[in-house]
């Protein structure tokens, strides 16, 4: 646990101490055993049965998620008393990344654990959490959510759907047309959210299918993640009790948006569960297929990507289990100060939104860049529906649209960002303000000593400074109309993922170094400082671009030399350190950092 | 029915084998260890469906070895143990089952469940070794086992079939493949693990009768040699002077 408090969003202004982060290394003996049962789940139960999955053989899906009901699975995050395991958020991160690596099923497990239970959990009264919550950590009863409708997916509180209470005040009715329902095939428990009356925000419900007035179009026809249940759900004229109104009136709307912080950082887990194992698909078809009598892992083409998929991964990862570490901390501080556990937890996990939508947007993009350099190191096999790269890149392509799409998190960062600094709960105006002054005086030529990650220290201090430089100038020369460029955005969002992955990825190597010596992390030295090179420039790109679009003449000049001076770099070997990471990979066989 | 399992903390089956010290130690560094498979799936896992089915009021696990693999017996807790025993020291086969003997003859065991050998050194004697000590009956290699009241009755594969024998209680066996199916651990089983109690026990005199001297490894399997199937000369030329068997 961090022995000093971490704010969300407060990375841009704030230097992370290494020993305050969590780091994959420090698995305890219990936690690592439970994802060995979820990696022998899926490895027994899921992969074998690949294909029957995808062709939705009947009943198949409801049994798996029984079988992983018994083991316990589907009930990590839910407390003992409610029928589930009590455990803590981080250790449900490392489950969920697991069981990530299941392709269709992890879809339906993660839609049944996460959107499907976590609403009822968090905001259900005693009742219904006694009455729903045990039967779905057992499997006994699946669950769907129906937020999305044809004419309101992004924009999800334009809902047209409706709630109208009957003339005895005893039940809702329910009339209106949902789509994209994951598991809304076989689901029992559907929370689905509707209008009442003329509200301005939507509600939430669980509804029983028991209820009838449920039907349901046929499955969808996918590109991918084609076993996983996806159907459009009709209301009409259902009867909902009105004890099943979950929360108060109106509170849907926020019950979607937390739910989604939730699942965004999930996704982020379950998304290098994938990428893990589709990295090592390929490192070990790498090290089979020859070519010109060699393995094709010899050569310098195919280990650049070797590299490149494990560097990602590895900055992903670390990215994503301090942040659920910072979630955990920030949830156990708010029971101490006396909230209620599942208030807390939402609100802990609210407080970092910044990260949970940054993780998304890194995570899944590191798993279709993995999925993408598969497909091409398995050559004409990657394009073989035989071999296994074609569902593992068809399936991976959804990550980026569903939870919020990728462009609409990355709005989001920035908007919350913002939004907080507005409000106060973020200090971004001082920092910006120093940033600029820097900007017309006397640059600052002092090199940093060269104790180890010193250096490193310095570039990431300058990624934020590079931030602040292009945000803050975005601010005041678009103000108000900044919400409307979409592009300036997407720029100055890319420079924050690029700057909290970087960053993540520079202190967990540093609190290994800490812990096993600088002797036995030389390949994850090579991984940190390759990311971090190509963070560098890519920060450079996106805030050039940012600033050539919204300033000129000297002004443009004057912040465009700032903007290099905050991403300028000592020559960096990228070559040689993407040797280091695939030799590594390549001997062990295997995604092994 | 009280039941005890020796189970054995080996390598991971994908694990890199080298040897340290001149060749007389093997290396244990980068290594994971595991609970030896033939232990896990077919002797605990069984003896937990006996005590599922009532038949068995408590199963104990026993382990000679070192702390470093308590891992190991909390795996076996996590797949639904009881309890557990440490016997604190590191020997060859004799001195194992010595141990485990002397410690099951203070505690009284009706059936003795071992794996039919470990994964990493295959030497399939502690089981026997064990009905030695305690002058109890033993089978080996039982592919199925039903006890009714102090009446055991057993499978063994033969040449050419299999057989069904009938031995009293208290009893020895060594389990091997068709006894049970293996397990998954639950997560339950997993958070209860840790709370199980695990009892160390300083363990007796060491009469190891056997020193290693050396480890080798294998060459391994050499790559493939394709020959045209036109070209049963050049076949027959290597089967005599590569492969020298004929």
């Amino acid at each position: 646990m961090s022995t000093t408090k971490t704010k969300g969003g407060e990375f841009l202004i704030k230097e992370t101490n290494a020993q305050d982060i969590f780091i994959p290394e420090q698995w305890n003996e219990e936690q690592l055993m439970m994802k060995k049962t979820c990696d022998d789940f899926i490895d027994q139960e899921v992969l074998p049965i690949l294909d029957r999955i995808d062709s939705q053989e009947v009943g198949l899906m409801p049994s798996l998620m029984e079988k992983a009901g018994e083991l316990g699975l589907l009930g990590v995050s839910v407390p003992e008393a409610l029928g589930g395991m009590g455990a803590d958020f981080v250790t449900s991160m490392l489950t969920t990344e697991a069981l990530g690596a299941g392709y269709s099923a992890a879809v339906a497990f993660s839609a049944h654990t996460g959107i499907g239970t976590l609403p009822i959990l968090y905001y259900g009264n005693e009742e219904q959490k006694k009455k729903y919550i045990p039967k779905l950590a057992s499997g006994e009863w699946k669950a769907c959510y129906c937020l999305t409708e044809p004419s309101s997916g992004s924009d999800a509180n334009s809902g047209k759907t409706t709630a109208k209470l009957t003339a005895d005040g005893k039940h809702y009715i329910l009339n209106g047309q949902k789509m994209w329902i994951t598991n809304g095939g076989f689901a029992d428990i559907f929370t689905v959210f509707a209008k009442i009356d003329d509200d301005k925000n939507l509600s939430a419900f669980i509804v029983e299918k028991e209820f009838g007035g449920i039907s349901l179009n046929p499955e969808e026809h996918k590109m991918g993640i084609k076993g996983s249940s996806t159907r459009q759900v009709f209301f009409n004229e259902c009867k909902v009790p009105v004890e099943n109104l979950l929360s108060e009136r109106e509170n849907g709307f926020k019950i979607a948006v937390n739910i989604l912080n939730i699942g965004r950082i999930k996704l982020a887990g379950a998304a290098i569960g994938g990428s893990k194992r589709a990295a090592t698909q390929s490192i070990k078809y790498a090290n089979e297929r020859i070519q010109f009598e060699r393995p094709i892992s010899k050569y310098g083409a195919i280990r650049y990507k070797l590299a490149e998929q494990a560097i990602r991964i590895f900055a992903s990862e670390s990215a994503t289990y301090r942040a659920s570490q910072n979630m955990e901390d920030a949830i156990h501080e708010l029971i101490a100060g006396g909230m209620e556990k599942a208030k807390a937890t939402l609100k802990g996990i609210e407080q970092f939104a910044v990260e949970a939508a940054i993780l998304k947007v890194h995570g899944s993009e590191t798993l279709d860049y993995v999925a993408d350099e598969g497909v091409q190191i398995y050559g004409g096999m990657g394009y073989s529906a035989e071999a296994p790269m074609d569902r593992i890149y068809r399936d991976s392509r959804i990550n980026r649209i569903f939870e919020g799409t990728n462009e609409i998190n990355r709005l989001l960062i920035v908007d919350m960002i913002l939004k907080r600094a507005m409000k106060g709960e973020l200090d971004l105006m001082g920092p910006a303000q120093k940033v600029a002054n820097e900007l017309v005086g006397i640059p600052e030529f002092s090199e940093p000593d060269d104790t180890l990650f010193a250096y490193e220290k310095k570039l990431i201090a300058n990624f934020k400074k590079a931030i602040l430089l292009t945000a803050g100038g975005a601010v005041q020369k678009l103000m108000t109309s900044l919400s409307k460029e979409q592009e300036v955005i997407m720029n100055i969002a890319n420079m924050a993922i690029e700057t909290y992955v970087a960053e993540s990825t520079l202190l967990r190597v540093e609190k290994m170094v800490s812990m096993k010596g600088e002797a036995s992390c030389e390949v994850q030295l090579a991984i940190a400082r390759s990311y971090i090179n190509s963070a560098c420039d890519k920060i450079w790109i996106e805030g050039k671009e940012a600033l050539n679009s919204f300033a000129e003449g000297d002004e443009l000049r004057m912040m465009l030399i700032g903007l290099k001076r905050y991403t300028k770099q000592e020559p960096f070997n990228a070559k040689a350190a993407r040797q280091t990471v695939a030799q590594a990979l390549i001997a062990e066989n295997k995604y092994c950092f | 029915m009280k039941i005890l399992v020796p189970i054995s903390n080996v390598p991971d089956t994908t694990s890199k084998i080298s040897f340290a010290n001149n060749d007389t130690e093997f290396n244990k560094s980068g290594i994971t260890f595991i609970l030896n498979p033939y232990d896990e799936w077919y002797a605990l896992v069984r003896a937990m469906e006996l005590k599922e089915s009532g038949k068995a009021e408590k199963v104990t696990l026993i382990h000679v070895g070192l702390a470093d693999s308590e891992p190991t017996i909390r795996k076996g807790f996590a797949l639904g143990a009881d309890d557990g025993v440490r016997i604190d020291g590191e020997g060859d086969a004799y001195f194992v089952a010595e141990q485990v003997s002397n410690y099951a003859k203070e505690n009284g065991y009706d059936l003795i469940m071992a794996g039919k050998e470990t994964i990493n050194y295959n030497g399939s004697s502690v089981g026997a070794l064990i009905a030695g000590f305690l002058d109890y009956p033993f089978v080996s290699l039982a592919t199925k086992l039903d006890v009714e009241g102090t009446t055991a009755t057993l499978e063994q594969d033969i040449d050419g079939g299999t057989q069904i024998v009938e031995a009293q209680l208290p009893l020895v066996i060594s389990c091997a493949k068709g006894m049970a199916e293996q397990r998954i651990p639950n997560m339950k089983g997993i958070m209860a693990a840790r709370t199980k109690p695990l009892t160390i026990v300083a363990a007796g005199q060491n009469n190891n009768f056997t020193n290693v001297k050396s480890f080798a490894l294998s060459a391994g399997r050499t790559t493939c040699k394709m020959i045209d199937e036109n070209n049963m000369d050049e076949l027959v030329q290597l089967l005599h002077t590569e492969a020298k068997v004929i």
